[in-house]
């Protein structure tokens, strides 16, 4: 036992068998992708820039229910609404504070009517603070931008939930 | 007027071997970088030119435009002095190492004592680094890198004592010569071994690159340095990581002199085999970096001292009364 171990410090049989090992990673496929090149597969559960959905004629699915801005941990939502002529409840204002969101989903998770929703986008990056309070034209026009994508993700995640 | 030519003729033999020295350095410190990423399935720096070649180029660019920082309670002309004799030292042993047959700037009669008297100067940049910066962890640094470097050089001397008996001479052309009908490598392969870890320790690379354990010294003796002084002292890093492995390809793999003396291989020019065997050379340095982890400071000694040492000088004992007995001795 002894003089195996000595046979194999003598003979650097392990620094051997690294090196060869090493040989072999570098001719493996490598793991790295060039970020702002390729990009990562998501899932479609992923919980990145809020946007607000509108139901297919145009019209806003909030409802004004106020669930999120309630169940939203960092109390990043803030929310007043009003009644309209045609008797239904709609929002005048729904701002959310990017900085102090935290993404949990649960705001997505508590919408009855899957108005706010978080999409696949986490390129948002912003020069100054002031860019990262988003108000509700903002957030519908994320809304507007993704909506293809969002539908799409909803539905994939729909059995799951 | 004369002496006008030969300080003509000079410089400019100078500036032809001083420059390809300067890119290689840049190259190899690419070269490196991707041999460390591919070994860990990375990709390496490969965004600043082809395949990312320029990366080291746009880092010293980087590092010119700088603020060179001086600690207020330096020693500050030891401190801008150490990088300058690190990056001058790790150049100027380069002075006596043949490519080719004939392409050398000097070709001294005691070149490997020049080459060992230069290496071990080295460490004099390093310690004047560590002790000028006035900071705990650059002397730290300083201290545990001169230790380590004066041990390894011990075991180097007495290898290099090995191929000097096989060969008789202390010209590198001789020692390179000298192999033409079979590299030291064979006869001495674990001197090679043993030269090829003592070099990693006598560059500061790992697994022996304690003077620069990040976990415990920041940065070791660099850690004051910034900008352009920085650099410096990575470059000569570099250089002498260079240099030890031309010294390894003429101790040991035959300098220039290709593999097999058949037809498509002897027409190759020598100075491309030079090249390739550094090459050779460093990508096993490249590798090692990759895949081992660093030594205790203790067990970095006892390798010194207690292995290397001993154990090089029975193979001068071994190697002088073979060569005694079968009457092999050159001259």
């Amino acid at each position: 036992m002894k003089l195996n171990r000595f046979f194999k410090i003598i003979f650097l049989s392990e620094f051997i068998k690294g090196i060869a090992i090493a040989i072999r990673e570098i001719f493996k496929k490598k793991k790295t992708i060039n970020y702002p090149f390729e990009k990562g597969k998501i899932s479609p559960r992923f919980r990145g820039e809020h946007a607000l959905r509108r139901y297919p004629n145009g019209e806003e699915r909030c409802i004004a229910c106020k669930l999120c801005e309630a169940v939203c941990p960092a109390q990043a939502i803030t929310i007043e609404n009003e009644e309209r002529a045609d008797g239904s409840r709609k929002t005048t204002r729904y701002d959310i504070d990017m900085l102090k969101c935290i993404y949990c989903g649960l705001c997505e998770e508590s919408c009855p009517v899957d108005a706010i929703v978080q999409g696949p986008n986490f390129e948002f990056s912003t020069e100054t603070r002031e860019e990262l309070y988003y108000n509700k034209e903002k957030l519908l026009e994320n809304g507007d931008r993704w909506e293809s994508v969002l539908a799409e993700n909803i539905k994939l995640d729909n059995p799951y939930r | 007027m004369n002496y006008i030519v030969t300080f003509y003729n000079e410089t400019y033999k100078i500036l032809l071997l001083l420059i390809p020295i300067l890119v290689s350095v840049a190259m190899i410190v690419w070269f490196d970088r991707r041999v460390w990423g591919f070994v860990q399935r990375r990709k390496g720096p490969n965004v600043v030119g082809p395949f990312g070649l320029l990366q080291t180029a746009a880092d010293a660019l980087k590092y010119i435009f700088k603020e060179i920082i001086i600690p207020a309670s330096s020693n500050k002309i030891v401190f801008i002095l150490a990088p300058i004799v690190t990056m001058t030292l790790a150049l100027s042993a380069w002075a006596v190492i043949p490519f080719s047959d004939e392409m050398f700037i000097s070709d001294i009669n005691v070149g490997i004592l020049y080459i060992f008297a230069i290496s071990s100067l080295g460490v004099y940049g390093i310690i004047m680094g560590g002790w000028a910066s006035n900071s705990k962890y650059p002397f730290l640094g300083a201290i545990r890198s001169a230790a380590q470097m004066v041990s390894y050089e011990v075991s180097i001397g007495i290898i290099i004592i090995n191929v000097l008996l096989c060969v008789g001479s202390l010209n590198l052309r001789d020692i390179v010569l000298a192999q033409e009908k079979l590299w030291f490598v064979v006869p001495l392969f674990p001197m090679f071994v043993i030269y090829f870890i003592s070099a990693l320790a006598e560059t500061n690379r790992p697994p022996f690159d304690l003077p620069e354990a990040e976990a415990e010294l920041v940065a070791g003796y660099q850690t004051e340095y910034s900008g352009m002084m920085y650099a410096m002292f990575w470059l000569g890093e570099y250089a002498n990581i260079l240099l030890l492995c031309a010294l390894g390809s003429i101790l040991f793999l035959g300098g220039w002199l290709s593999p097999v003396d058949i037809y498509p291989f002897n027409i190759i020019p020598g100075v491309f085999w030079m090249i390739f065997k550094i090459l050779l050379l460093f990508f096993m340095f490249a590798i090692v970096k990759a895949i081992v982890p660093r030594y205790r400071y203790d067990q970095l000694m006892r390798l010194g001292w207690k292995v290397f040492l001993p154990f090089s000088l029975l193979y001068v004992i071994l190697t002088a009364s073979f060569l005694v007995y079968f009457d092999l001795l050159p001259n």
